[in-house]
């Protein structure tokens, strides 16, 4: 039984949501080998095979490959997917738009989000918005996977020496091409990887009174989030919105300001370690998955904690 | 062109469902069924495109029990044209569900089907990038903007991180995200004109389609509960708490 990783990084470096991913793989007790593919990713392919417990790192590098097109990159897991017994991707956006294209050309049912390994059938996954867990058993003699990275520890990126191994790179399907892509510039940790996140709700007004948090977030070197109310008010990019539509996170700390919670929300970021909540009103769902609760006007709230800290 | 709009029916957003105590499933009797959210931005989309012009007729289609009908019907009080039901009491996954489309889709010959990007109750996300595979075309998934310009259409996803703008050539599918549009209200004018709408039913043996499900749910539990919480009265007390006793800052 061998297992295959398929590497999230952007040509240049791994990203961590790999890093859970391997940890999700090692506990299938198997050999575990690695796919890098995009485009000039030889440091990328590099770091991949120091990642520990990785014994094979296969590197697809080419044009096709470039931007991460499902089309392509499915085709491309395909071409290896024989040797494999479970085939895992991030649940990233990558990861979620890939692996359900390759489990359909397989003829298997994929998993999606799995939180926990029971067997080499069988894994655990939210359902209804992380209001259930359900534990599934797979028939299919192949498992095609995504992984919740939050759900599993991330393995160490050094102490790994995994062998290289190029692959012949798929010609490019013609069907899909790519304009462009604007990234959102920020200097803070990445929401996914940050270990504490202040997250802004409906109640902070508007975009102007969003940065209220900012301070804040510097003093704690957190990460900044937003429920959809606040992204869908203009408050903030989306791309910030943590919950069952969003980012799925579990930092060490999230500082809830603002935000009523509603189970969408929930779903996101209910298992943080440690959940304050900031609100107004007292009866808000968010105090009831709160470990310490404060009634008080973030206006004053928050700018007393800033000073604080 | 004629587009496809799947839709499920799913347990209404804002039930909070509970688990059954044998563990078996979630508990579903009596609890008030929708359209799925993302289903109804697809419908919303694929009017919108009619009534722009691109697009000469909608087709909604919804596989399950025959209840389903209900979510075709505001489909059809949105906007669709008519309606086709894959009729069966067979829990259906993704795969299942992506077959039938796909018959279906043989059948209708659309250009372009649009699906939500996961429904509500199971979580997947698969669905639409499982059709996709099947057909052989092209995929634009999460979906926040689209236009169609001749035989192409540009799709600008939600990716981690920011947007990415795809341009896939047509007959292709894509699957929304929440931003693409604010669904309307179906009027009641709509609601009874859409009774009198077109709706056929098929079985998937009529699709020549095996459903059988390939995942087998072994049991399904609550989430660990969290537990409670205090309220602590000003600032000082949370960072007192926070270094002293979480020792998260």
């Amino acid at each position: 039984m061998t297992v295959l990783v398929i590497a999230e990084h952007d040509n240049n470096s791994i990203k961590s949501a790999t890093l859970n991913t391997v940890a999700a793989a090692s506990k299938l007790g198997a050999d575990i080998h690695v796919l890098v593919a995009g485009k000039d990713v030889s440091s990328a392919a590099g770091q991949a095979a120091q990642i520990a417990g990785v014994s094979k790192v296969l590197v697809a590098d080419g044009d096709a490959l470039a931007n991460d097109l499902a089309e392509n990159l499915a085709e491309q897991v395909l071409q290896v997917a024989g040797n494999y017994s479970h085939i895992l991707f991030p649940a990233t956006a990558s990861g979620k738009n890939t692996a359900p294209r390759v489990a359909a050309k397989l003829d298997v049912a994929q998993i999606s989000e799995i939180t926990a390994i029971i067997d080499a059938d069988t894994f655990e996954r939210p359902i209804y918005a992380g209001n259930a867990i359900a534990t599934v058993k797979s028939a299919d003699a192949k498992k095609v996977i995504t992984v919740r990275t939050t759900a599993f520890d991330a393995v160490a990126n050094t102490g790994g020496s995994a062998a290289q191994e190029s692959l012949a790179v798929v010609a490019d399907s013609g069907l899909s091409t790519f304009v462009g892509r604007e990234i959102a510039k920020s200097a803070r940790p990445e929401l996914t990887a940050a270990s504490v996140i202040v997250s802004g709700g409906r109640g902070l007004g508007s975009a102007e009174n969003f940065k209220i948090l900012d301070g804040l977030a510097d003093k704690l070197g957190a990460a900044v989030g937003a429920s959809r109310a606040a992204v869908d008010a203009g408050y903030a990019p989306n791309d910030l919105q943590v919950g069952q539509t969003g980012k799925v996170v579990a930092p060490q700390l999230y500082i809830a300001v603002g935000i009523s919670g509603a189970i969408q929300h929930l779903a996101g970021m209910k298992d943080s370690k440690v959940i304050v909540a900031i609100n107004k009103d007292p009866e808000a769902p968010i105090f009831g998955v709160a470990d310490y609760g404060l009634v008080a006007d973030l206006f004053t709230a928050v700018p007393e904690l800033e000073k604080s800290i | 062109m004629k587009v496809l709009v799947p839709v499920k029916r799913v347990v209404d957003y804002n039930v909070k469902v509970r688990v059954k105590s044998d563990q078996t499933d979630v508990d579903i009797a009596n609890v008030k069924m929708s359209m799925n959210p993302f289903d109804e931005i697809a419908v919303e989309e694929a009017t919108r495109l009619k009534e722009k012009g691109t697009v000469t007729e909608i087709v909604a289609v919804s596989c399950g029990v025959t209840q389903c009908q209900e979510q075709i019907r505001s489909a059809m009080a949105i906007g669709a044209d008519r309606g086709v039901l894959v009729e069966t009491d067979v829990a259906l996954q993704p795969l299942a569900v992506a077959k039938l489309l796909k018959a279906v889709a043989d059948k209708e010959q659309p250009q372009l089907i649009i699906l939500g990007k996961q429904a509500i109750d199971d979580d997947s996300n698969q669905t639409g990038q499982m059709l996709a595979a099947l057909l052989g075309w092209p995929q634009a998934t999460f979906a926040s903007k689209v236009e169609v310009e001749g035989d192409h259409v540009k799709v600008t996803r939600e990716i981690d991180g920011g947007l990415e703008t795809l341009s896939l050539k047509l007959p292709a599918i894509i699957t929304t995200d929440l931003r693409l549009n604010e669904p309307r209200y179906a009027t009641l004018p709509k609601i009874m004109q859409a009774k009198k709408k077109q709706l056929d039913t098929f079985k998937p043996e009529d699709l020549g389609v095996d459903v059988t499900p390939r995942l087998t749910v072994v049991k399904v539990a609550e989430p660990a509960a969290r537990k409670a919480g205090i309220k602590v009265p000003d600032v000082a007390a949370l960072v007192d708490k926070l270094k002293n006793e979480a020792k998260v800052i």
